[in-house]
């Protein structure tokens, strides 16, 4: 019975436990009721995993009306792998959270109110991978991104105002360019369900309303997964929130964003009309390839390590969107895998970060000499991130690298292959930098208090948790690029 | 045209978000720029709701002598973009209150020379 039932359960945990915690307050309940939440919903999103691995897809039928009339959750192949993605992440970061946020929030007592925002954001990045409806997307999109502008602003740093009030201006011109193209579409076609709009868009596809809405959602996409160089909400955002806020941000809020372009690419406009008629990755390629040189580029100069990685992670969403620009199985394999494996490391990465701010209260460079003998566990977690971004054998990276680059050398384009790699060392340098100087330089003299101490184990132990999946899915492939293999192959309409 | 003047809405509807957009970008007051944010949004409110009109046609509810009606879905998609339009008007001025506290300030070029000073 409540099998059936389990795609609406991924959306309404989250959902009604947020307004549960404002009515419960107390801190010790509050911070138990959102670990559990988020775990019962990851779960669920394995349950969804298992059966559409057995069954094929999921169709759900809002309030018993059928589509496309009603609203029409579905979950496939690809959809339940980000649902994996972003519930595991939730858990993680919530599991990690507590010791972080009494630290970090010192400012807002009322802790009750981080949670109620983190369940919604949460909410809102579930509902936008799982519902088939072109309106709902807009309105979970929405949900999530009003959630994250309060998770940024947050933050102990004034400029955390700034960049939370930027990327709402950034985030919400955005929305609004898709829900033109949403609405252009509709215009078109009368109908928001995405297989419905999929099949009646094929008799209008050459009407100049469909070119334009296909252009307002690529532009509000882009906005939405900071694609170069509409990138400049991003690295502020990620620098000044909490730890807790940007670990979970960083590892979901684009991620979904890549996957709302496959969807609206491949799924509702179809291979046929995005690439063949309208060439998409001559626009997608280009921004794809500048943005990973100059992003790894300013990421080597920044002295804020959590802005070095928010940079780094503009170039990670140029490898996302250059494996889909290549439009072929195994460059979307690339992408995909990029997706969930870029998730893994630059959420240990954060994590890390976020101990460190913990212990030391910056993440400046000059404050993490020596670090290495200081917090041993937390470097060693920020080295195996490291080597996993720079793509070194045994590592996720390397995996989501190595498609990438097979797929550049399909279609022959051996320079891109070359930026590839090439970006592969600018990420060896920046990384070298931290290591050269958390291991290889005296630690800080401390005036005063004794010297800095390992993170809790409350903080240690989901963060290895998520270093434990960055080689375990290293090693073992079949999961992470089998699933990814297929969610391209039904992508592109191909039998794998 | 005749054509031209038929599409009366839609012209109101690009002034309009070419109004607002260019307030977004080029006004330096934040409580400014969120107007400007307003009315873009408005104008698509205004796209859903001209698109929903049939000529001739009534409200959407079945009575004798009634044969045309409009189309209510644009207009109930819409009501849900004014909650979510007036929610994001609500955080950003939240957020500018805040700013103006920190800051003392809410133009946008004085608080990047704060920045860049501190």
């Amino acid at each position: 019975m409540i099998d059936n039932h389990l795609p609406i359960l991924q959306i309404l945990l989250p959902l009604v436990a947020a307004p549960l915690c404002l009515l419960l307050r107390h801190r010790v309940v509050v911070t138990a009721l959102a670990i559990a939440v988020t775990w019962v919903t990851f779960a669920v999103s394995v349950a969804l995993m298992a059966t559409v691995l057995q069954q094929g897809p999921i169709s759900y039928e809002l309030g018993g009306w059928p589509p496309p009339w009603g609203i029409e959750y579905r979950v496939d192949i690809l959809s339940a792998f980000v649902l994996v993605l972003v519930s595991g992440i939730g858990a993680v970061v919530a599991t990690w959270s507590p010791a972080s946020i009494s630290v970090e929030l010192p400012r807002y007592e009322r802790h009750y109110l981080f949670y109620c925002a983190y369940l919604l954001c949460l909410t809102g990045l579930l509902g936008i991978t799982i519902t088939g409806d072109m309106f709902n997307v807009f309105v979970f999109l929405e949900i999530s991104a009003l959630s994250s502008y309060v998770l940024i602003s947050m933050g102990q740093d004034r400029r955390a105002l700034t960049a939370a009030y930027s990327y709402l201006i950034m985030g919400t011109l955005g929305a609004t360019f898709i829900l033109i193209g949403i609405g252009l579409l509709y215009i078109m076609t009368g109908t928001l369900n995405m297989a419905d709009l999929a099949l009646r868009l094929q008799d209008v596809a050459d009407t100049r309303t469909v070119i334009v809405a296909f252009a307002f959602l690529i532009v509000g996409v882009s906005l939405k997964m900071a694609l170069f160089p509409l990138h400049l909400w991003l690295p502020n955002a990620y620098a000044y929130a909490p730890s807790a806020v940007t670990a979970f941000l960083a590892a979901t809020a684009t991620k979904v964003a890549v996957y709302l372009l496959l969807r609206f690419f491949f799924t509702v406009f179809g291979y046929d009309f995005s690439f063949d008629r309208m060439q998409l990755w001559i626009v997608l390629m280009p921004l794809a390839l500048i943005g990973i040189l100059t992003a790894s580029l300013v990421a080597v100069f920044q002295n804020n390590i959590k802005r070095m990685l928010a940079y780094s992670s503009v170039a990670q969403i140029g490898y996302m969107v250059l494996g889909i620009s290549f439009a072929s199985v195994s460059g979307l394999t690339g992408g995909v895998v990029h997706l969930f494996n870029h998730g893994l490391m630059k959420c240990t990465l954060f994590l890390a970060m976020g101990c460190i701010v913990y212990r030391c209260g910056s993440v400046h460079i000059d404050e993490m000499r020596g670090l290495g003998r200081r917090m041993p566990w937390t470097m060693a977690a920020f080295v195996a991130g490291g080597l996993s971004l720079i793509g070194v054998p045994m590592t996720v990276g390397f995996i989501s690298k190595w498609f990438l680059v097979k797929a550049a050398l399909e279609q022959g384009l051996w320079p891109v292959a070359g930026v590839i790699l090439f970006s592969s060392l600018l990420a060896v340098v920046y990384i070298w930098r931290v290591i050269e100087v958390a291991y290889f330089e005296e630690p800080l003299a401390v005036d005063g208090q004794g010297p800095v101490r390992e993170a809790p184990l409350s903080m240690l132990i989901p963060m290895w948790v998520l270093v434990a999946a960055i080689f375990y899915f290293g090693v073992t492939t079949e999961l992470t690029a089998g699933i990814a293999q297929q969610a391209a192959a039904s992508l592109l309409g191909v039998v794998p | 045209m005749m054509e031209t003047i038929g599409l009366y809405n839609y012209w109101v509807v690009i002034v309009l978000m070419m109004t607002g957009f260019y307030i977004v970008v080029a006004r330096d007051n934040l409580i400014k720029k969120v107007i400007g944010l307003s009315i873009f949004q408005t104008s698509v409110f205004l796209l859903f709701i001209s698109v929903g009109k049939v000529e001739g046609g009534t409200a959407p509810i079945i009575a004798d002598g009634f044969e045309v009606y409009s189309n209510p879905l644009p207009g109930v998609l819409i009501l849900t973009a004014i909650v979510v339009g007036v929610a994001t008007t609500a955080v950003a001025l939240g957020l500018v209150v805040r700013i103006n506290e920190e800051y003392g300030t809410i133009e946008e070029t004085e608080i990047h020379r704060q920045d860049v000073e501190a």
